[in-house]
């Protein structure tokens, strides 16, 4: 007890007289973990991008008024069969088209009296269907659609999204993101090197330091809690300056964000994901300057 | 209490260093180690806290082989002996009275004692007026004393001085070696490595003379002669 309480003070007085040591490690740390942040960050962005277009209604089909519900069913059925992949297909009955609509137009007047003006129910049942960005998939639904089969039902389909347009956003997003993992695993791996060399040239300083601990008799421990917690420290305070500056990042390019991306807000994402990011900060600083002293002063404990 | 048994020591490639010592320092014991710079005085005395190993024989200390201790069973002895060593050790980034208070602090004192016997002893070494002063801002003779308090400071049964007084005027070398005396005249041993003929031979106590990595004479009641 009173040793760790040593070991604190220890620590605590040695990061104070070495402050441009301190303030270096403390540098590199920060660097890292705002690093690891940004990976997580622009993950989340490019799975929220990710998830928007997979989730996209992309083939609409509409039947005609008389359509009888089992038959809309049945191509239902022959859809999944052929395309068992499908993410998804809705069934909306002409009554819930409608209900849908003056949901969403609740607050529009213009638009329920139009309603009124053209008298009962304009809209048609259909099948939403989402395909997930499975070109074969899409191909084999809209060839169904299409066919004589159901002909005599289908009164129109409706591409939302042009087929090349979904391509070319798979095909980018699946480059960005084999790109970006690359590039930070590159940056890692950097910064982690950078981390260690800075810790080890703290401690290399300290070299003498600890022979001569060792000396005296000082036992393994003893001599190496002090730097271990002061790893801890460096670690806690970077962490704490990355959070401040991920913060003023998030602030700052949230508008610009939902700019290129709409409906998506980087601030929400990140204050609903606090908790992690914390944890992550948190484990990259401390776990980073912890394990780093560990295996530098090890190495110097030989004497 | 300390015996060294046959031990050789070759640095390689082939620097013989010390060869087929053997003497025996009892408990209470003052001896004096004396020889020309490079007679292997350093070395020997590194043996005794496991900072060399011999290359052949044995080093005990109180029936343990030195070289075969390990961790903390290696720590304990170093702990049980007070170094005073040639090139200070001191540690760098502590103040006068953290380097003294360091070795109590190891042994697990509380503050209330190295706050009351710190500054007793740095008092005794005449550095009262630099307690926060670190090292590199003391003169040579100072950080020398400075080693002389540590090395005292938890009372250990064996002092092994390595020239303590190679950088001191003869006031302060006196005042070094009469406090070796001291702590002798209360039981303690007391090793000393030295080349200043006049200390060893006002001691009159027992002197070991190295030459070559031999050991040349060893008489209780020695003599500086080479
Ligand atoms: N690590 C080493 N590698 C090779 N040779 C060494 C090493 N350490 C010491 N020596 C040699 O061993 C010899 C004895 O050195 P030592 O330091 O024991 O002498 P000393 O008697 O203490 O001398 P001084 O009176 O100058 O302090 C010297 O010739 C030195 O060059
Ligand atoms: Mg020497």
């Amino acid at each position: 007890m009173i040793n760790l309480k040593r070991a604190f003070s220890f620590a605590l007085t040695d990061f104070y007289r070495n402050k441009g040591i301190s303030v270096s490690a403390i540098f590199v740390l920060t660097l890292t973990s705002l690093l690891v942040t940004g990976l997580f960050l622009t993950h989340g962005v490019s799975s929220y991008l990710i998830d928007t277009i997979q989730n996209k209604i992309d083939i609409t089909a509409y039947f005609k008024e008389s359509t009888s519900e089992q038959d809309i069913l049945s191509v239902k059925d022959e859809i999944l069969a052929n395309a068992p992949n499908t993410k998804s297909i809705d069934y909306v009955s002409k009554e819930d088209a409608l209900s849908d609509f003056l949901q969403r137009h609740k607050e529009s007047e213009v638009f329920s009296k139009a309603l009124i003006e053209v008298g009962g129910n304009p809209f048609l049942p259909s099948l939403n269907i989402v395909t997930g960005g499975n070109t074969t998939q899409y191909e084999k639904i809209a060839e169904i659609l299409e066919g004589q089969q159901f002909e005599d039902i289908i009164e129109k389909v409706d591409f939302s999204e042009k087929k090349a347009t979904i391509d070319t956003i798979f095909s980018i997003t699946r480059s960005v993101n084999i790109v970006g993992l690359l590039l930070g695993l590159v940056f890692v791996f950097i910064a982690i090197s950078i981390v260690f060399n800075t810790i080890k040239l703290i401690i290399n300083t300290a070299k003498e330091e600890i022979n001569t601990m060792k000396i005296v008799g000082a036992s393994n421990w003893f001599i190496k809690a002090p730097f271990v917690i002061e790893g801890g420290i460096f670690g806690l305070i970077a962490s704490l300056v990355c959070l401040l500056l991920t913060v003023i990042a998030v602030l700052a390019l949230t508008r610009f964000i939902s700019v290129i991306l709409p409906g998506f807000s980087l601030v929400s994402y990140f204050f609903s994901n606090l908790f992690l990011i914390l944890l992550i900060q948190i484990a990259v600083g401390v776990g980073v300057g912890v394990v780093s002293s560990i295996i530098v002063v090890n190495r110097h404990l030989k004497v | 209490m300390i015996k060294f048994q046959n031990v050789t020591k070759i640095y390689p490639p082939s620097t013989t260093v010390l060869q087929e010592i053997s003497f025996e320092v009892k408990d209470g014991e003052f001896i004096s180690i004396v020889g020309k710079s490079g007679a292997g005085k350093t070395t020997l005395i590194r043996m005794i806290l496991g900072l060399e190993t011999p290359t052949s024989g044995e080093v005990f200390f109180r029936g343990q082989n030195i070289s075969s201790l390990e961790g903390d069973y290696l720590q304990d002895v170093r702990k049980k002996i007070g170094g005073i060593h040639q090139d200070y050790r001191l540690l760098l980034n502590k103040t006068v009275f953290e380097n003294v208070a360091y070795i109590l602090e190891v042994e697990g004192l509380d503050d209330i004692e190295i706050n009351s016997q710190v500054p007793k002893v740095l008092e005794a070494v005449g550095l009262s007026d630099k307690l926060n002063n670190f090292p590199e801002q003391l003169s040579g003779g100072e950080q020398q004393r400075l080693a002389v308090a540590r090395a005292i400071i938890n009372h250990p049964d064996v002092i092994i001085a390595d020239e303590p007084t190679g950088n001191l005027d003869p006031y302060n070398s006196y005042e070094v070696i009469s406090l070796l005396e001291k702590i002798n005249k209360v039981g303690k041993t007391v090793i000393l490595a030295t080349h200043d003929k006049e200390i060893v031979n006002k001691l009159g106590k027992r002197v070991i003379t190295l030459e070559e990595g031999r050991i040349i004479r060893d008489e209780s009641k020695g003599r500086f002669l080479i």
